[in-house]
């Protein structure tokens, strides 16, 4: 965030606000180790009442990974993350098609771009019911989708996700969550910088820039 | 010196009869140097469990430590050397990196899952205990053959258990190898290596001093798990070990990360004197280590320790292993600071103890004395071995023998060897270790070398683990030169400069003189490389008595080394990039095929003498290959090793892990080293070679810069179109391959053993 213009400040999971904060990223990991569901305990985070009045107030909040898993877990996203479909942690890059660009952090994408950036988890399967699968194509609620691209030899849908989901919004689409994870591949040093440009987008969006 | 006061039994404990001795694995000779210790006095059973886990192998180098003292351990970037929690080398601008290496042999066979990830926690405490931030986890696992069951859930636990532990503290997994041979069916090895960044004046050492400071245990209760644990690691693997199951540990990788953050926050803020993970022997080692090296005592009160039960005994609290937890010393006025930042972090913390003047290692319990002991005796004076060494008939037989039959078609053997497990990619394992986390990993897994970014700085780190133990079988000397040369190989390849090594020796028996003899002779190999390179060795770890009822492991002195990439973006990767690049064999190749894989894996032969490893020639390759990367002469650099050139050729043709397409080849032979056979040449092992791949605009210049390091760079051909034919010719002889048809078998060979319980694994 901060090479993206942004000034980041790390808020305690025991605290009772966001300290002005304009957006909110909860980021991968294993919070309490992911011993029960992955996201299952974080979700009931004495912070997590600040996140969900700061969503509901329309601000910008992004999940990646263990992120995603807790607001699924928190409602605060429609589904649920299960265990990958081979019940082995899969890490890999994933090829994925920017499926909506008018997001809090897609905007600096082009409709329909496939990037690569690297993925890494043990949870990932989306699953929602039929209303929610429907809901999400109708209204277009599906941000990240898995993609085949010609020539690999490994499942261009790693987890076994439902309809190749890798992301989603809210129907508000303030709130945005992911498997992926973009930070992992934002330094040239890295050989790209295409998930820079999430966040580029996120503080353009947070600027007033439209979508 | 004052008069030792004598400890009393604790109640209920058995009375130390000499079967109670024997028991402990403590032979007359120890039991003899203890009686003289304590003033001819029996110890009691607490002594005799503390004795008995610091004498044993694991804690106390007693057969290897006259040869460990041989290994160069100075240089000028050496700021740690051996001796502490981690070794630890100076980088650009004031940073510095902390590395060790470790085995879980011994609990990974009884208990793969728990077994490997507990040797990861380790690992990951012996790092941040000097300062460091953990970034990077390499492993070395060994296996028997894939067609026996018992070797596949092996494999599936221990791969998982590796994976998990790392994944959830949330550091990289940047490098690693696996080998199958039938020497590690029923004796598996699990070696870990972390790898931490700090500041260089933020080191701190595990040297307890101030007489009246206090010793404060943070992190996990103390349980009845793991008890004995290091002399379990110290004795034969028998029919009976399934009965040490209860003893392997049981990781909690979440409290790990607390201890992690904890720890660092004690340390840079200037809250301690000293830290220890409490490893192998526990309280026992953590407390008695740090008071020896701070050549002061210590009095330990066991019933102020955080238990999981009630009723625990001093002896099973100071021989606990439970995981993840450290032993701090802190100077009385800053203990609430300590136990603020540890409840901070939700975790446990407790004063158990304090550092004394009078050299003696006490402990108490409910205000008994149950244990005083000399305390520099204690960790030092363990009786020293010099066991026999002598080389087997069967092993110099072996050396001399050669395969009873000819080869296969050349287009057959390579793609047998691309099948062969141990050569195969390790898609299948690494996909299951994050490898990306943090956002610094520049090359992960599948390349020569791991390449990692400094934080934020300009250069990089580059780091892998080695060893060819089958090189190590056939010669002990030059196998253990090799497993450094290669090491090396593999790091100069990605552009960066070797710099230093971390071992893990994993031997047999050493009271065989086959065994010695291997252990001794692969240590002064691995000695005269390390002086060759300047990569002084900073530390590591012992694993003997890797020996399961059907015999002893291949000997299996695995190498961890770090690099240095001075500038992030010249790393070299180890595939072909781009179709009509030049493609150069750098080094001479003489077709030594002596314990070369192909005779392994081809021709059923683990014979010969391995290629003798020219220490120059090994040197000046990596100079060049550092030099050639900084003016980025090399689009790709891939060391020649297992099969040599054809297997070499065959890797960068089929591309990285997660590559959208191959590339064919075309390679000459003709004009090259015209007394080498086909065979010599296509799966021969000689050392000091790379296959190097180059814009052709640059070929000239790095013929000179070749000629400048007496390196000759033979330019061999061309990288073809995407999907193409791999072709090699020679005189009339024309080999071809199809690139994609190699990359699905290389691809496929571990999941297709894995994923189909019934397949033998054999065509």
């Amino acid at each position: 965030m901060e090479r993206a213009g942004g000034e980041a400040v790390l808020l305690d999971y025991r605290s009772g606000s966001l300290d002005g904060a304009d957006a909110v990223i909860l980021p991968g990991g294993f919070s309490y180790g992911d011993y029960l569901r992955s996201g299952a305990i974080a979700r009931f985070s004495p912070v997590m009442a600040a996140i969900r009045e700061h969503a509901a107030a329309g601000g910008a909040v992004l999940g990646i990974c263990n992120g995603f898993q807790i607001l699924c877990e928190a409602h605060l996203l429609p589904g649920a993350l299960m265990h990958n479909a081979g019940q082995r942690f899969a890490s890999r890059p994933v090829d994925l098609r920017i499926e909506r660009t008018y997001t809090i952090c897609t905007s600096e994408f082009e409709p329909g771009e496939v990037i690569r950036i690297p993925q890494a988890h043990g949870e990932g399967r989306y699953e929602a019911t039929p209303e929610v699968l429907e809901m999400l194509e109708r209204d277009n609620l599906i941000v990240l989708r898995y993609v085949a691209v010609p020539g690999s030899d490994v499942p261009h849908n790693p987890n076994g996700s439902t309809a190749d989901i890798a992301g989603i919004c809210n129907p508000e689409g303030n709130v945005v969550g992911f498997m992926p994870h973009p930070e992992r591949l934002a330094d040239k040093a890295l050989g790209s910088d295409v998930g820079m440009r999430f966040f580029t987008g996120l503080i353009k969006r947070l600027s007033g820039v439209p979508a | 010196m004052t008069t030792i006061p004598v400890p009393e039994a604790f109640p209920g404990e058995r009375p130390v009869t000499d079967e109670v001795v024997a028991e402990h694995k403590i032979n007359a000779t120890e039991h003899e140097a203890i009686l003289r210790l304590l003033g001819g006095r029996t110890p009691t059973l607490t002594e005799l469990g503390i004795f008995s886990a610091l004498w044993s192998e694991h804690c106390s180098y007693k057969h290897t430590k006259p040869i460990l003292r041989q290994f160069p351990t100075q240089g000028a970037q050496v700021l740690q050397g051996p001796g502490e929690n981690a070794g630890v080398l100076r980088l650009p601008d004031g940073w510095a990196v902390a590395f060790k290496i470790e085995s879980h042999n011994h609990p990974s066979a009884v208990e793969p899952y728990q077994g490997a990830a507990t040797g990861v926690g380790g690992i990951l405490r012996d790092v941040f205990t000097m300062g460091a931030r953990p970034v990077a986890l390499l492993n070395s696992l060994r296996l028997g053959p894939l067609d026996e069951p018992r070797n596949r859930y092996l494999f599936a636990g221990i791969v998982k258990g590796v994976g998990d532990y790392g994944n959830c503290v949330g550091v990289p997994t940047l490098g690693g190898e696996v080998v199958f041979a039938p020497g590690y069916s029923g004796n598996p090895l699990v070696n870990a290596m972390a790898v931490g960044i700090l500041r260089a004046d933020e080191l701190i050492t595990a040297r307890a001093h101030g007489v009246g400071n206090l010793l404060i245990s943070v992190g996990a209760r103390t349980g009845r798990d793991g008890i004995h644990g290091a002399s379990f690691a110290s004795e034969d693997l028998t029919a009976a070990s399934e009965a040490r199951r209860p003893q392997v540990q049981v990781g909690d990788p979440f409290t790990e990360k607390l201890l992690l953050e904890a720890s660092l926050e004690l340390i840079r803020g200037d809250h301690i004197v000293a830290i220890q993970d409490m490893g192998a022997a526990g309280l026992t080692s953590s407390s008695a280590e740090m008071a020896a090296r701070g050549g002061v005592g210590v009095e330990l009160d066991t019933s102020a320790v955080p238990t999981r039960e009630p009723g625990m005994t001093p002896y099973e609290i100071m021989l606990s292993e439970s995981q993840e937890r450290m032993l701090v010393v802190v100077e009385p006025h800053k203990v609430d600071d300590v136990v603020a930042i540890c409840t901070k972090w939700e975790l446990q913390s407790a004063v158990v103890g304090r550092i004394t003047d009078d050299g003696l290692f006490r402990v108490v319990h409910d205000g008994r004395l149950v244990a005083a002991i000399p305390g520099q005796e204690l960790v030092d004076g363990c009786p020293v071995y010099h066991p026999e060494a002598a080389e087997s008939a069967a092993a110099v037989a072996r050396r001399a023998a050669v395969p009873e039959r000819n080869g296969p078609d050349p287009v057959d053997a390579l793609k047998r060897l691309l099948d062969a497990p141990t050569i195969a990619s390790k898609r299948w394992v690494f996909e299951q270790f994050d490898t990306t986390v943090r956002g610094r990993s520049v090359i992960t897994p599948g390349g020569d070398a791991g390449v990692l970014r400094v934080e934020d700085t300009g250069f990089a780190l580059a780091m892998t683990v080695d060893c060819n133990a089958r090189h190590v079988l056939l010669d002990p000397y030059e196998g253990g030169k090799g497993v450094v040369a290669e090491a090396a190989r593999n790091i100069a390849c990605t552009g960066a400069r070797p710099l230093g090594i971390t071992d893990c020796l994993n031997f047999g028996n050493p009271e065989r003189p086959e065994i010695f003899f291997q252990f001794r002779e692969a240590c002064r190999g691995i000695s005269d490389a390390c002086r060759a390179f300047d990569t002084p060795v900073t530390g590591g770890n012992v694993s003997l008595y890797n020996q399961s009822p059907s015999g002893a492991i291949d000997p299996t002195p695995t190498v961890g080394m770090i690099g240095l990439l001075e500038d992030v973006t010249t790393a070299v990767p180890s595939h072909f990039r781009d179709t009509g690049d030049a493609i150069l064999l750098i080094g001479h190749t003489r077709g030594h095929l002596g314990g070369s894989a192909y005779w392994a894996e081809v021709l059923d032969t683990i014979a010969g003498s391995p290629p003798p490893i020219d220490l120059d020639l090994e040197r000046a390759l990596q100079q060049f290959l550092v030099a050639a990367a900084g003016r980025r002469l090399m689009k790709s650099a891939h060391d020649l090793s297992d099969g040599g050139l054809a297997v070499a050729l065959a890797e960068c043709c089929i591309g990285g892990p997660w590559a959208t397409r191959t590339f064919g080849a075309t390679v000459d032979l003709n004009a090259h080293a015209d007394t080498v056979s086909d065979e010599g040449w296509l799966f021969g092992e000689d050392g000091a070679r790379a296959l190097v791949s180059a814009d052709p605009a640059d070929v000239m210049a790095l013929q000179q810069l070749g000629a400048q390091y007496g390196i000759p760079c033979h330019y061999l051909g061309l990288v073809g179109e995407p999907g193409g034919d791999i072709e090699v010719t020679r005189e009339q002889r024309r080999w071809a391959w199809s690139s994609t048809e190699l990359r699905r078998i290389y691809q496929e060979a571990l999941p297709r053993r894995m994923n189909n319980p019934n397949g033998s694994g054999k065509d």
